[in-house]
């Protein structure tokens, strides 16, 4: 499917991709959306790359091991729940700032976990990819 | 003790890291652990022996009522002395035993595992956490036996010991909770004020029987004794510290701890002596069989584990005095023993009995060590081997009352011990001089710690006996007796009948000594026999189970996914129905339909699509039509969960189906060409899938139809904001009231992107796709 058309448009749409992936992590806490969620939009800009381009190019774009993007994000959603260990509640609690961030509000071990979740979700529709698509 | 226990875990970590920078004397570092641990448990000593346990207790899954409880009286102080005072050594000893192997840190890692596991065990206070130390005895266990892992003896070895072991562990864990059912408490001591309960249970036996397989299978005892002369593949220092003097006697320990609790009653003696006497004796009468030193070591191990319970099932006073003073003058003497041989093995190249002679002034130090501790074996005067033998026969016969069987087993035994204890300490180490694989020469000074010090004990601790050994003893049968008393411990007996057997058996040692060549050759001609025993059984057994297993994987995994997930589905929906069929639930179908008779136009719509895709999914004659079908279904329910409102929902399902559609045209021309199911398995599938989604929907009515008496709902929709300071009901349970599943669902997830990547690169490199 190497079309000149398909893949102008998934170049500049890749960024937007990405964007709205971010958003929907961010504001997944008030209004729908979430790091599941942001995580298999970011996922899937680079499917549509790998499937327009060859999955060598998406590699060399990704840059990353997806293996070690699913390590970073498991330990990002075991950690945000170790910090409740330290705060003498029990594993997995919420811990909130007091203060608020601009973006992102006020943050705490949640949107942490979301991170984590988040770039798990990422790691393994990429990694999912890239292992299918070199078949 | 928390710390006691846990430190050799925590420090198993530091291992690879000590030993790269200092190579040369990490062993000796590694060995710091065991001695500060004696030392420490040491300085317990007064206090225990004064009578005051120490009991601590933390807190570990306060639902079920299971603590993580530690528990210091006599008997555990014992255990515990052995384990660390022993270990020590052995940590000396394998230091230089194993200089400059590649896996030297790993060694280490294992043994620290051991140790802790091995203290975790005899310091638990209840049952539960016990049970976990005792199965990672057997983890770490299989781990030393199959240490040289480039060697298939071994590796066998070890899965065998560990199955056998486990085995037992599993029947002991339904032994465990069988009596927390009965006695409604894990924790030993209020299990020991309990004990009538449990002994007048009906389920008395069967509980008592699975806990003893537990124990039975550690210990070796017949029929399960085969797995321990297999386990000699280890490494010499994990023979000596593993299978002779400690884990083997984790079981012992376990008998023990809980004869004040079951012990007492005629079942229990009946089945510990008969299990123990039989394996007394047929140890022994193996042993004599072998040429090999270390099998001679372990099946007279196997016959000492015999005697020990033996003892503990007569469970009188002078019994368990006598099974603890055994238990130390075993360890004693066969701790050296098999030191003794590691040193012969590495020095020599050889274990052959037959193939060593005159060692003794290539090796002296050894041979002084190896003499003093066949010495104690034989039970001759000063040593502390003479001592329990004296009181292993006095038990003896004071609990047959004469019978002729009991003490002539207990003679037979006591016989051959003294004519291997020759064999060991004299025709290998006297006489003249042979040749030897390898050049001959003593042992490193390291290597000779251990067994001189254990040997020379064996003589100290019978000389003084009474004030060396006496209060830990003392303090230790207490605990199993559950009395407060103390006994003594003499040399010097008197004139007795006991003494005339003590002598006798020595005599009788001696000829079996002269004569053991023409008795190894009758022994030879019994091999035949041995092919019904419980050994072969075992190697009968395994290969039927994994004959079993791949009969029944290849009929219910035959490849296809549509046949898997039809027969899940069928499964599925099978049981729904015979649920919803006997439970006789009362239930007004048309009534609930009733409700549901407005749609809108578009919800119609969007209904007759997804009925459109499903036909042409029946009916599709190529793989890229069924998928762009698939797909178009998955986006019409996705519409769905839109219009009744779930837009988190609705949005995972449009992403998804978007990766499913482009993940399988993005791989598309990889697959195997598309088989379009016949007409009879098309009708098949259509009845499945039709089964399935009336019985769903059947299901769903009825369930909203009942008045939803979970509060959850709405304390999830009232307090995810001020809780979880979130609008989206969704999003807060998932990242936090309910964390601990998303926190699964990730794990599975990464496992799976995890197995994905690995099988088809493991196809890939088997010779590409395709095949």
């Amino acid at each position: 499917m190497r079309t000149t058309i398909l893949q102008t448009a998934i170049t500049l749409l890749m960024p937007l991709f990405f964007l709205f992936s971010l958003y929907l992590l961010f504001r997944g806490h008030n209004e729908p959306g979430g790091g599941f969620i942001g995580g298999l939009t970011g996922g899937i800009a680079f499917v549509f790359h790998a499937m327009v381009f060859d999955s060598r190019v998406t590699r060399r774009l990704f840059r990353l091991n997806p293996v070690r993007l699913i390590a970073v994000g498991l330990f990002l959603a075991i950690f945000s729940g170790v910090i409740a260990l330290f705060a003498g509640e029990p594993f997995l609690s919420s811990v909130w700032a007091d203060f608020y961030l601009p973006v992102i509000g006020r943050p705490g071990t949640p949107i942490v976990f979301d991170i984590g979740v988040y770039l798990l979700v990422i790691g393994v529709v990429v990694q999912i990819t890239f292992t299918m698509s070199t078949l | 003790m928390l710390l006691a226990v846990l430190a050799g875990f925590l420090l198993s970590g530091l291992v690879p890291l000590i030993h790269r920078f200092l190579p040369r004397i990490s062993g000796v570092i590694f060995s710091l652990l065991p001695a500060a641990l004696f030392i420490w448990f040491l300085s317990l000593l007064p206090g225990v022996v004064a009578g005051d346990g120490i009991l601590e207790t933390y807190r570990w899954i306060p639902v079920l009522g299971i603590e993580l409880s530690f528990f210091l009286d006599g008997l555990s102080l014992f255990f515990v002395l052995l384990i660390t005072g022993f270990g020590f050594f052995i940590f000396l000893y394998a230091g230089s035993y194993l200089r400059g192997h590649r896996y030297f840190d790993r060694f280490y890692i294992y043994l620290f595992l051991f140790m802790s596991s091995m203290l975790g065990l005899t310091l638990s206070g209840n049952l539960i956490s016990m049970f976990v130390f005792w199965e990672l005895t057997s983890l770490s266990s299989y781990m030393l036996i199959g240490f040289y892992n480039e060697n298939e003896t071994s590796r066998k070895n070890a899965l065998q010991a560990m199955l056998v072991t486990v085995f037992g562990g599993l029947a002991m864990m339904a032994g465990i909770i069988l009596t927390g059912m009965i006695a409604g408490s894990y924790q030993f001591s209020e299990l020991l004020s309990n004990n009538e309960a449990l002994k007048e249970h009906p389920w008395y036996l069967a509980t008592l029987i699975l806990i003893l397989l537990g124990a039975f299978t550690k210990s070796a005892q017949f029929p399960f004794h085969f797995w321990l002369p297999n386990a000699m593949a280890a490494p010499a220092p994990v023979s000596a510290y593993l299978h002779s003097t400690t884990m083997v006697k984790a079981g012992i320990y376990l008998l023990a701890r809980i004869s004040p609790i079951f012990g007492g009653t005629p079942e229990w003696s009946a089945i510990l002596t008969s299990v123990g006497g039989v394996t007394m004796l047929m140890g022994a009468l193996l042993a004599i069989q072998y040429t090999d030193l270390k099998k001679i070591l372990a099946y007279t191990t196997i016959s000492a584990l015999g005697i020990m319970v033996f003892l503990i099932g007569i469970g009188t006073n002078l019994a368990v005095q006598a099974a603890m003073v055994f238990l130390l003058a075993h360890a004693l003497y066969k701790g050296t023993l098999f030191l003794v041989t590691g040193n012969i093995d590495h020095e020599t190249g050889t274990r052959e009995v037959t193939e060593l002679s005159g060692l003794a002034k290539k090796l002296p130090y050894t041979a002084f060590a190896a003499v003093l501790a066949s010495m104690s074996m034989a039970g001759v005067l000063p040593f502390f081997g003479f001592i329990s033998k004296e009181i292993l026969y006095e038990a003896a016969l004071d609990f047959s009352a004469g019978n002729i069987l009991i003490i002539s087993a207990v003679f037979i035994t006591g016989a051959i011990f003294a004519a291997l204890a020759l064999e060991i300490g004299y025709s290998i180490f006297f006489g003249s001089y042979k040749e030897t694989p390898k050049k001959a020469h003593e042992a490193p000074p390291l290597m000779l710690a251990g067994p001189v010090l254990f040997a020379s004990l064996g003589l100290v601790g019978g000389l003084f006996a009474e004030f060396l050994i006496r209060p830990l003893l003392g303090s230790s049968a207490a605990a199993v007796l559950n009395v407060e008393q103390v006994f003594k411990l003499t040399l010097w007996h008197g004139f007795t009948l006991v003494l005339l057997l003590s002598l006798l058996t020595l005599v009788s040692g001696y000829l079996i000594y002269r004569f053991r060549y023409m008795i190894r050759g009758w022994a030879g001609s019994l091999q035949p026999l041995y092919r019904y025993g419980p050994g072969a059984g075992y190697q009968k057994l395994i290969p039927g189970l994994l004959y079993l297993a791949t009969a029944q994987t290849g009929f219910f995994q035959n490849g296809s996914l549509r046949n898997y997930i039809s027969s899940i589905v069928g499964f599925f929906t099978f049981l729904i129905i015979l649920t919803l069929a006997t439970r006789n639930l009362e239930f007004d179908l048309i009534g609930r339909l009733a409700l549901y008779t407005e749609f809108r136009i578009y919800e119609v719509v969007m209904a007759g699509l997804i009925i459109i895709a499903f036909f042409v999914i029946i009916n599709a004659r190529s793989r890229l039509t069924t998928i762009v079908a698939m797909g178009v279904l998955g986006y019409g329910i996705a519409i769905i969960f839109l219009f009744y409102g779930a837009p988190d929902v609705a949005m995972t399902q449009f992403l998804i189906e978007t990766l499913t559609v482009v993940l399988f045209v993005l791989i598309l021309h990889r697959l195997p060409s598309f088989i379009h199911s016949g007409r009879f398995e098309g009708v098949g599938y259509l009845i499945i899938s039709a089964a399935f989604g009336l019985v769903m929907a059947y299901l769903l009515l009825m369930v909203t139809g009942f008045p939803l008496e979970s509060e959850l709902r709405g304390i999830y929709a009232e307090s995810s904001y001020p809780l979880g300071r979130g609008r989206n009901v969704v999003n807060v349970i998932l990242v936090d009231f309910r964390q601990l599943d998303t926190l699964g669902e990730i794990v599975v997830l990464a496992i799976a992107a995890i197995g994905i990547y690995s099988m088809i690169k493991v196809k890939y490199n088997e010779g590409g796709p395709g095949k």
